[in-house]
C-alpha cells in the first residue's frame, strides 16, 4: 500500500519518539509534585465536619508542607472549617512562585491563598500578580487594639498579611559531637575542626549573607556590602572552600532528613522544622542561633481568584489572634501579632514543651540575628540567581 | 468500476493508470483517517504548545507594552553619546505610570534579561521617580550613575523592539554589547555551554553503558528455553513498570553515604568508616540511576532483533572454519545492528531530555540542561530563555536523528 513510503515510516517513527518524549515529560512532572506532597497530609481537613455548608466553596490554601502545613491545618484550617463550613483543600509547594504567575496570566487561578516569604510577596505585588489588602479591615485584638497597631511594626505590606516570624538557622546532630559541639556560625565554615558534609539551601538568598557574616562582616553592614560587586565576590570566595562538601537542599523537609540519615553533619534549616524533629521525633538535633537570619511568612491572594470573599475571610481568621496563637502552639514560629505573642504557651500535643523558648523572636536571638532585606532580594534575586547557578555548575 | 475490469487488455494504458491512481488515493485517505486521531492529538498537545513556546524565545513585547513612551522616542536615538532630554523625560514618566499600575516589575525583569543587573536599577529608580525633577537627564544619572551609561540606553533601545535574539544568545552564554556586537559573558556568568556539553557527555556515557549491560542480557534471553527467558523478561520489565520516582529513590537508599553499598564497603574493609565514598548527589549518582532506568530501552529492541537471527548462521560460520570470536564479530554482531541502533538512539534521546532523576540524585555536578530549563520555567520565570534552551536541545536531537538516518538509516531500526 502506498502509505508505507519511506517518508511515512519516518513520520511514524518520529511520532513514536515524540509520544515517548511526551510520556517521559509527563512522568517527570508527576514526580516533581510528588516528593513535596508525600510528607504532607493532603486534603486532610476537607472531610471534617460541615454543619453549615457554605455554598460548596472549596478554598485551595497553599503552604510549605510537612510539619509547617500540619501546624496550619491544626491552627487555621480546622477551626475555620468548623466555624464557616467552607471546605479547604491544602496543597504544598516549595516556595517557587511561578505557578502564581502562570495562573494569573492564564486567567485560571486555582490557588486562593499562598504562604510566601517577604521578598516574594513584594515581588508579586510589584508585578501586579496579587490582590492589595486593606489591613485596617482585619479583625482587632481581643482587647480591642486595632489590627494596624497589633501587628509587629514593619510587617504590613501592600498585598500581603503577615503570619509568622521564622528563621534560617544552623542545626547539627548533637550525637556526632559528644565534646566541643559547634556553637557559632564560623564553625559551620570550619571544615578542619568540624569535618563532614554540610547542607545549604539551593538558592543564593541567605547563603551569601551567611558567607559574609562568617567572613567578619557586621550584621548591620551585610546588605550594604552585598550590594557592591566586591562584596559579592567576597561572599562567593567564602563559599568556595566548602563548595565540594555541601549537599544542596530545596524543600524545608529535607534538612532534618539529611541530618537524620547522617548525610550531613551540619545544615542550614528552618528553625520550626528542626524544632519539630526535636520534639515530635526526639532527634538529638541542636540549633545554633548565632547570627540567625529571620524573615516573615505572609498570606498573598493571587489576583483574579474565584472565591474572593471566602479567601479574605480565611486570611482574616488565620491572622487573627486566635488563629496565630493556634499555629504557634504547634510549630516554633513567632506569631506576627503582639496579642498572639502574649498567648504563646505550651505545645498543643506535648504540654511539657514551652513554645516561647523555641521561638526565634526572643530578645537575645533577635539581637544576634539578621533581618532578611526583602527589598534587596526582590530587586537582586534574578541577577544573583544566574551567578549562583553558574558558580554551582563550575 | 472494479480493478478487475480495469485490467482488461483493451483498456487504453492511460485510463488504466488513472484507475490505479484513484484506487491508491482511496487507500491513502482511508489510512490517513485511521491515523487522524493521533495526528490531531499530537497537534493539540504537542505541536501547538511547542510552537507557542518557540515563539516566546524570539518574541517579547512586554517592555514596549509597559513603557510605551520611552520605547517610542528611544528609537530615534542614533546610539552615539547619550539620548536627549525627551528620552529621559519619557522614561521618568513611564516609570511613574508603571509603578502606579504595578507593571514596573515586568518591564524591569525583561530589561534584566537584556542586561543582567538592571532589574534593581529600574525597581529602585521607579520607587523614586515621582520625586525627580526636570531636567531628567541630570536627575536620573544623579540617582544612579548607570543612567548616564551608553550601555544602559543601548539595552533599552533593544528591549523596546518586540523581536529579540537575547534569549538565544543567553542560551549560549553570549550577549550583545552597546555596538550590537556579540560578546561572551563574564566568566562567573557562563553556564549553559558547559551544561550542554555535560548533557551530551552524560547521555553518551549512559548510552554506552546501557548497550554494554543490555547486550549480554538480551543475548541470554534470546538463547534460553522460553520458560526461563520469560522469567528473565519479567525481571527486565518489572522495574520498567515501576514508577520512575520509586526507582530513583531506591538508588538514594542504596548509594547514599550511610546507604547499603557504603555499609557493605565498610563491612568488607574496603573503605574506612570515615572514608565512605560519595556515590550520590553528584555525577556518579546521575549516571548510575539513569543507566538503570534506561536499560530496558536497549534490552527490548536487542532481544527482538536477536530472536529473529537464525542460529544456523553462526553455526555455518563455525563449520566453515571461523573461530567463535570471528563468527560472533563478523556474523552475529552485524545482524544485531538494527537493535543496537534502535537501543542507542532511544536511550540517547531520552537521556538528553532527562530531568527528574538528575534533579533528585545529581546534586551539584550531576545537573543537566533540562534541570536549568525546568529552573527557568518554574523558578526564575524566564520562559523566553527556557524556550531558547529547549529549542537548542530540540535542534540538537533532530540533528543527531538526521545523522543517524544518514549513517545507519531509520528504516533499518527495529523497536521490537
Amino acid at each position: 500500500m502506498s502509505i508505507t513510503t519511506p517518508l511515512t515510516t519516518r513520520l511514524v517513527t518520529a511520532t513514536a519518539f515524540l509520544a515517548l518524549g511526551l510520556a517521559a515529560c509527563d512522568s517527570g512532572n508527576d514526580a516533581v509534585t510528588n516528593p513535596a506532597s508525600t510528607d504532607a497530609p493532603q486534603t486532610a481537613v476537607s472531610d471534617a465536619v460541615m454543619d453549615t455548608p457554605a455554598d460548596d466553596i472549596t478554598l485551595t490554601i497553599v503552604s510549605w508542607g510537612g510539619a509547617y502545613t500540619k501546624a496550619q491545618i491544626e491552627g487555621f484550617h480546622k477551626p475555620f472549617i468548623a466555624k464557616t463550613g467552607i471546605t479547604i483543600q491544602s496543597d504544598d509547594y516549595d516556595g517557587n512562585i511561578a505557578p502564581i504567575k502562570a495562573q494569573v496570566e492564564s486567567g485560571n487561578v486555582v490557588w486562593d491563598a499562598v504562604d510566601v516569604e517577604t521578598a516574594e510577596a513584594v515581588r508579586l505585588c510589584d508585578e501586579g500578580l496579587t490582590e492589595p489588602v486593606d489591613h485596617s479591615a482585619l479583625p482587632p485584638a481581643p482587647d480591642g487594639t486595632p489590627a494596624l497597631k497589633d501587628f509587629l511594626p514593619g510587617t504590613l505590606f501592600e498585598c500581603a498579611v503577615p503570619i509568622s516570624v521564622w528563621s534560617s538557622v544552623m542545626a547539627f546532630d548533637a550525637s556526632k559531637y559528644p565534646e566541643n559541639p559547634p556553637a557559632t556560625l564560623n564553625d559551620f565554615f570550619d571544615l578542619e575542626a568540624y569535618p563532614g558534609k554540610r547542607g545549604l539551601r539551593k538558592i543564593p538568598k541567605f547563603n551569601l549573607e551567611l558567607a559574609l557574616m562568617a567572613d567578619g562582616v557586621a550584621i548591620a553592614d551585610v546588605y550594604e556590602v552585598l550590594s557592591a560587586p566586591a562584596g559579592l565576590d567576597r561572599a562567593f570566595a567564602k563559599l568556595d572552600p566548602i563548595k565540594n562538601d555541601v549537599i544542596w537542599w530545596e524543600t524545608g523537609a529535607q534538612p532534618p532528613q539529611l541530618l537524620a540519615d547522617g548525610e550531613v553533619v551540619m545544615t542550614s534549616a528552618f528553625n520550626g522544622r528542626i524544632f519539630n524533629a526535636q520534639i515530635a521525633e526526639s532527634q538529638p538535633f541542636e540549633i545554633i542561633w548565632d547570627r540567625q537570619i529571620w524573615d516573615l511568612d505572609l498570606w498573598v491572594m493571587p489576583k483574579g481568584g474565584k472565591n474572593k470573599d471566602a479567601v479574605l475571610d480565611f486570611v482574616s481568621f488565620a491572622t487573627s489572634t486566635e488563629g496565630l496563637a493556634g499555629q504557634a502552639s504547634w510549630i516554633a514560629y513567632g506569631p506576627s501579632r503582639k496579642s498572639a505573642l502574649a498567648l504563646v504557651d505550651a505545645h498543643a500535643e506535648f504540654p511539657e514543651v514551652d513554645m516561647a523558648s523555641h521561638m526565634p523572636t526572643t530578645p537575645e536571638r533577635l539581637a544576634n540575628g539578621l533581618q532578611n532585606d526583602y527589598e534587596f532580594w526582590a530587586d537582586y534575586n534574578d541577577e544573583l540567581e544566574q551567578r549562583f547557578n553558574a558558580w554551582l555548575a563550575q | 468500476m472494479s480493478t478487475a475490469e480495469a485490467v482488461r487488455s483493451d483498456a487504453p494504458p492511460q485510463a488504466l493508470k488513472r484507475q490505479l491512481q484513484r484506487a491508491n488515493r482511496l487507500a491513502r485517505w482511508k489510512a490517513l483517517g485511521l491515523v487522524a486521531p493521533l495526528l490531531v492529538f499530537l497537534l493539540i498537545t504537542f505541536i501547538v504548545p511547542i510552537v507557542s513556546m518557540l515563539t516566546r524565545s524570539v518574541y517579547a513585547p512586554v517592555f514596549a507594552d509597559v513603557m510605551p513612551q520611552v520605547s517610542e522616542v528611544v528609537q530615534a536615538w542614533d546610539g552615539r553619546g547619550l539620548p536627549d532630554e525627551t528620552v529621559f523625560a519619557a522614561l521618568a514618566a513611564d516609570m511613574v505610570a508603571a509603578r502606579a499600575d504595578r507593571t514596573m516589575g515586568q518591564a524591569a525583569t525583561r530589561m534584566n534579561y537584556e542586561m543582567p543587573g538592571t532589574r534593581s536599577l529600574f525597581m529602585r529608580s521607579a520607587r523614586q521617580a515621582a520625586q525627580l525633577e526636570a531636567p531628567y537627564s541630570d536627575s536620573l544619572p544623579a540617582l544612579d550613575a548607570r543612567w548616564g551609561s551608553r550601555d544602559t540606553w543601548a539595552a533599552i533601545q533593544r528591549v523596546s523592539q518586540p523581536l529579540t535574539t537575547t534569549f538565544y544568545l543567553s542560551a549560549v552564554d553570549r550577549t550583545l554589547d552597546a555596538d550590537g556586537a556579540i560578546v561572551l559573558n563574564a566568566e562567573e556568568q557562563r553556564l549553559y555551554v558547559q551544561l550542554f556539553w555535560r548533557t551530551l557527555w552524560v547521555s553518551a556515557l549512559v548510552m554506552v553503558l546501557c548497550l554494554a549491560l543490555g547486550f549480554p542480557i538480551a543475548y541470554l534471553m534470546a538463547h534460553m528455553p522460553p520458560a526461563r527467558a520469560n522469567l528473565l523478561m519479567i525481571l527486565v520489565l518489572l522495574p520498567f513498570w515501576t514508577s520512575l520516582l520509586v526507582r530513583t529513590t531506591a538508588w538514594i537508599a542504596l548509594l547514599q553515604t550511610q546507604g547499603v553499598l557504603n555499609d557493605l564497603f565498610v563491612w568488607f574493609g574496603l573503605v574506612s568508616e570515615d572514608g565512605r565514598i560519595q556515590l550520590i548527589y553528584n555525577q556518579i549518582g546521575t549516571i548510575v540511576a539513569m543507566t538503570h532506568i534506561l536499560l530496558p530501552f536497549t534490552v527490548l529492541p536487542l532481544y527482538a532483533v536477536m530472536r529473529g537471527i537464525p542460529p544456523s548462521l553462526t553455526r555455518a560460520a563455525l563449520s566453515l572454519g571461523a573461530s567463535p570470536a570471528t563468527a560472533f564479530v563478523r556474523v552475529y554482531l552485524p545482524l544485531t545492528a538494527p537493535g543496537l541502533g534502535a537501543g542507542a538512539v532511544l536511550v540517547f534521546i531520552l537521556a538528553v531530555g532527562y530531568y527528574i532523576t538528575p534533579a533528585l540524585v545529581g546534586g551539584r555536578t550531576g545537573q543537566l540542561i533540562s534541570n536549568l530549563i525546568a529552573f527557568h520555567m518554574q523558578e526564575s520565570l524566564n520562559w523566553g530563555l527556557a524556550a531558547a534552551l529547549g529549542a537548542l536541545l530540540l535542534a540538537g536531537v533532530l540533528a543527531l536523528y538526521w545523522l543517524y538516518d544518514r549513517l545507519v538509516g531509520i528504516d533499518k531500526m527495529r523497536l521490537g
